[in-house]
């Protein structure tokens, strides 16, 4: 009934291309994002915000740069761990080099900082595609942690080889460290993912997204038709690795407070960030935040689900989880190749329609 | 000879031990990626999944025992009986068998024709649930595996060695074992490939999938075949690894290294994983052995990886496999 676009009339080619076809769409846009910014800060508890709020939010900016380079340019990456492992070391190595650097500039400088590493790693993907490119990938994952746990000049030859953030503060308010209200991280993260998607959403319409999926669907045809098959393949490393960077410094400067390499950005966080993709949508804006979503709720659905309320073991509860989610790559994959992303679509079709289907 | 060097050659023959492993595990991979161009990232976890399932037949372990007892309140553990090595091998591998034809029924057959990126993403969702399905199956806890193989430091280097150079090299008996039986095992794939009918078949498959259904083959059969070959294989990598170390999850991190293994060997090519394998088994504990005082230990995580990456810049079809002709 409200999901209609008759009588949305299209003059211009702008408006013809915006984000949101549907004035529906757009509307619901604006609410959600006054809802995000306005009101959901005033009913922010701890254990909401720390453990499904602000992962949710990092995880959708990882998963909208793993995106960018596997769903938009289609190389295959098993290293973001590591790089979100080098967005945090980062961001501690420049909080304690430069402490008087503001927070938010360190956390973007983070980002640059991965993006040189990516495309330092992105080079081989010049020569080699496919599963090549991932064992590549894996190279970086496993040396850039092994670098990050046994070299002290990463973690300041701290004794426990952990890196602790200390506490810095955003238009007087603490955003790191201990006392950080939930509020406060919660409009820090969020900030970052509007700007990270408006940015995305941006760049993967544009002439250079255009030329990343180009690149994906059939690299000669694309160099054939002018697109440059190293800017395309090495801004696609940067980009991708800027954003996975951003999430790697948010995870450990405002959600964790302290970290270890080798057991908060090991090779499983590489696999769940590949899977948040997967699950939400190959190449699709939604797809990120959907996957991201879905991946960070389940755990905590399953835990209160059996753990809590039936009274299993945890073990248990995470061999299940590990279990099903093997499961349900393998079913996406064969069932919607496009993930949530396109179950959304189609939803989308059918309420177009409803409930007069002529 | 001068001490350092003795010390080198002996990290060097336990690396050369260790590259066994990762031969058996990458030959697993060869054969499925020969048979159906599918890059089966499962693998390391199947090798868990088999010594897990062989302990379980041994010990008489309830399969689901943990689920069960949550779900319903009970306590059982145990059938109360054991089950000898000889009878538990047969049935693991009927297990692997049935694994293999599921697998095929369930997830191949659905993904045919789907691009190789996609095929290698399922197998890494199949190697997840896997690994679920066998810690819930048959508990998370590290076992120890015993079928019999002999342990501990073999008597017999340590004499030769000793008399030769007057230092004895410790060197583990089960790792001799592992290389006679890898021996054994690529001598009878080479000759059941060779000389069987079904052998020949798979041959014909690797070649040409077209042509082969078209002469009369069953790819299905095929499919199932190799995923039974591989299962083999893997329980052989578990059993190996199991006995030496226990079997536990980081059994199936060895997987991992296989893929720069390959690399190295080729992705096409059974004598290639294993000199792969034993390549980087002796070059990562030589590259640790000299470069430890460098730049600090366990550059055993980075090293199979950054030398698969530098070959991959220079010869990207490995050492022996075949060229592949194709512009980036």
């Amino acid at each position: 009934m409200l999901y209609r676009e008759a009588g949305d009339f299209k003059t211009s080619y702008a408006s013809d291309n915006q984000t949101f076809p549907i004035r529906f769409d757009r509307y619901a846009y604006w609410v959600v994002l006054l809802l995000a910014v306005c009101v959901v800060p005033f009913f922010l508890n701890d254990y909401w915000t720390k453990s499904i709020i602000v992962p949710f939010l990092i995880y959708v900016i990882a998963a909208l740069g793993l995106n960018i380079l596997i769903g938009y340019c289609g190389q295959l990456s098993l290293g973001t761990g590591a790089f979100m492992a080098v967005g945090a070391y980062a961001t501690f190595k420049l909080t304690m080099m430069a402490p008087g650097l503001n927070v938010f500039v360190v956390f973007i400088l983070a980002g640059l900082v991965t993006s040189a590493v990516g495309v330092l790693f992105g080079l081989p993907s010049l020569k080699i595609k496919g599963f090549y490119l991932a064992v590549a990938t894996l190279a970086a994952q496993f040396f850039l942690i092994w670098l990050f746990t046994r070299q002290g000049w990463f973690f300041n030859y701290s004794p426990t080889g952990m890196i602790t953030m200390p506490v810095r503060t955003m238009l007087g308010f603490a955003v790191t460290g201990p006392s950080a209200s939930a509020a406060a991280i919660y409009l820090t993260c969020l900030f970052f993912v509007i700007v990270m998607a408006w940015l995305a959403r941006n760049l993967t319409r544009g002439t250079t997204g255009r030329s990343w999926m180009a690149i994906r669907d059939m690299d000669i045809a694309a160099e054939i038709i002018g697109v440059n098959p190293l800017i395309a393949k090495l801004t696609a490393f940067a980009v991708s690795s800027f954003f996975v960077g951003v999430a790697g410094a948010l995870l450990f400067g405002v959600q964790l407070g302290a970290a270890e390499a080798g057991e908060a950005f090991g090779i499983n966080k590489s696999f769940l960030v590949l899977f948040m993709v997967i699950i939400g949508g190959l190449g699709s804006i939604m797809g990120s935040f959907l996957g991201a979503a879905f991946l960070v709720v389940l755990p905590v659905i399953l835990k209160v689900l059996l753990v809590d309320s039936l009274g299993w073991p945890s073990d248990l509860a995470r061999h299940l989880e590990v279990m099903i989610i093997g499961a349900l790559i393998v079913l996406v994959l064969i069932l919607e190749p496009h993930g949530m992303a396109a179950l959304w679509r189609t939803i989308k079709d059918k309420l177009r329609l409803w409930p007069f289907p002529h | 000879m001068s001490d350092t060097v003795l010390y080198a050659l002996e990290a060097a023959l336990n690396g050369l031990t260790v590259g066994i492993m990762y031969s058996l595990v990458a030959l697993g991979f060869v054969l499925i990626f020969k048979a159906s161009g599918i890059f089966n990232f499962a693998q390391g976890v199947m090798a868990l999944f088999a010594a897990l399932t062989l302990v379980g037949f041994q010990t008489g372990q309830v399969p689901f025992s943990h689920l069960i007892n949550a779900a319903f309140g009970t306590s059982i553990h145990n059938f109360g009986w054991t089950m000898p090595t000889l009878l538990a091998i047969p049935a693991t591998i009927a297990v692997m068998v049935g694994f293999a034809w599921l697998v095929e029924r369930i997830v191949l057959k659905h993904l045919v024709n789907q691009a190789p990126i996609i095929l290698f993403m399922a197998t890494i969702g199949l190697a997840y649930f896997l690994e679920g399905l066998g810690d819930i199956m048959w508990g998370a806890e590290v076992k120890p595996l015993n079928v019999g193989l002999p342990q501990g430091m073999s008597r017999w280097v340590d004499e030769t060695t000793f008399n030769l150079f007057g230092y004895g090299f410790f060197v583990d008996v089960l790792s001799l074992w592992a290389l006679a039986i890898a021996a054994v095992l690529v001598t009878a794939l080479v000759i059941f490939s060779q000389y069987t009918k079904q052998g020949r078949a798979l041959r014909a498959v690797a070649d040409d999938h077209q042509a082969a259904l078209s002469v009369g083959i069953s790819l299905r059969f095929i499919w199932v075949l190799t995923w039974s070959i591989a299962g083999l294989v893997a329980l052989v990598a578990g059993i190996m690894w199991g006995s030496k170390s226990g079997v536990q999850f980081s059994l199936s991190l060895i997987a991992l290294k296989a893929l720069p293994v390959l690399i190295l060997g080729g992705f096409t090519s059974i004598p290639g994983a294993i000199v792969g394998g034993l390549l980087i088994g002796v070059g990562e504990k030589l590259f640790d052995f000299f470069m430890q005082p460098v730049i600090g230990g366990a550059t055993e995580n980075w090293f199979a990886y950054m030398l698969a990456l530098a070959f991959l810049l220079f010869r990207p079809q490995g050492l022996f496999g075949e060229k592949i002709i194709e512009r980036v």
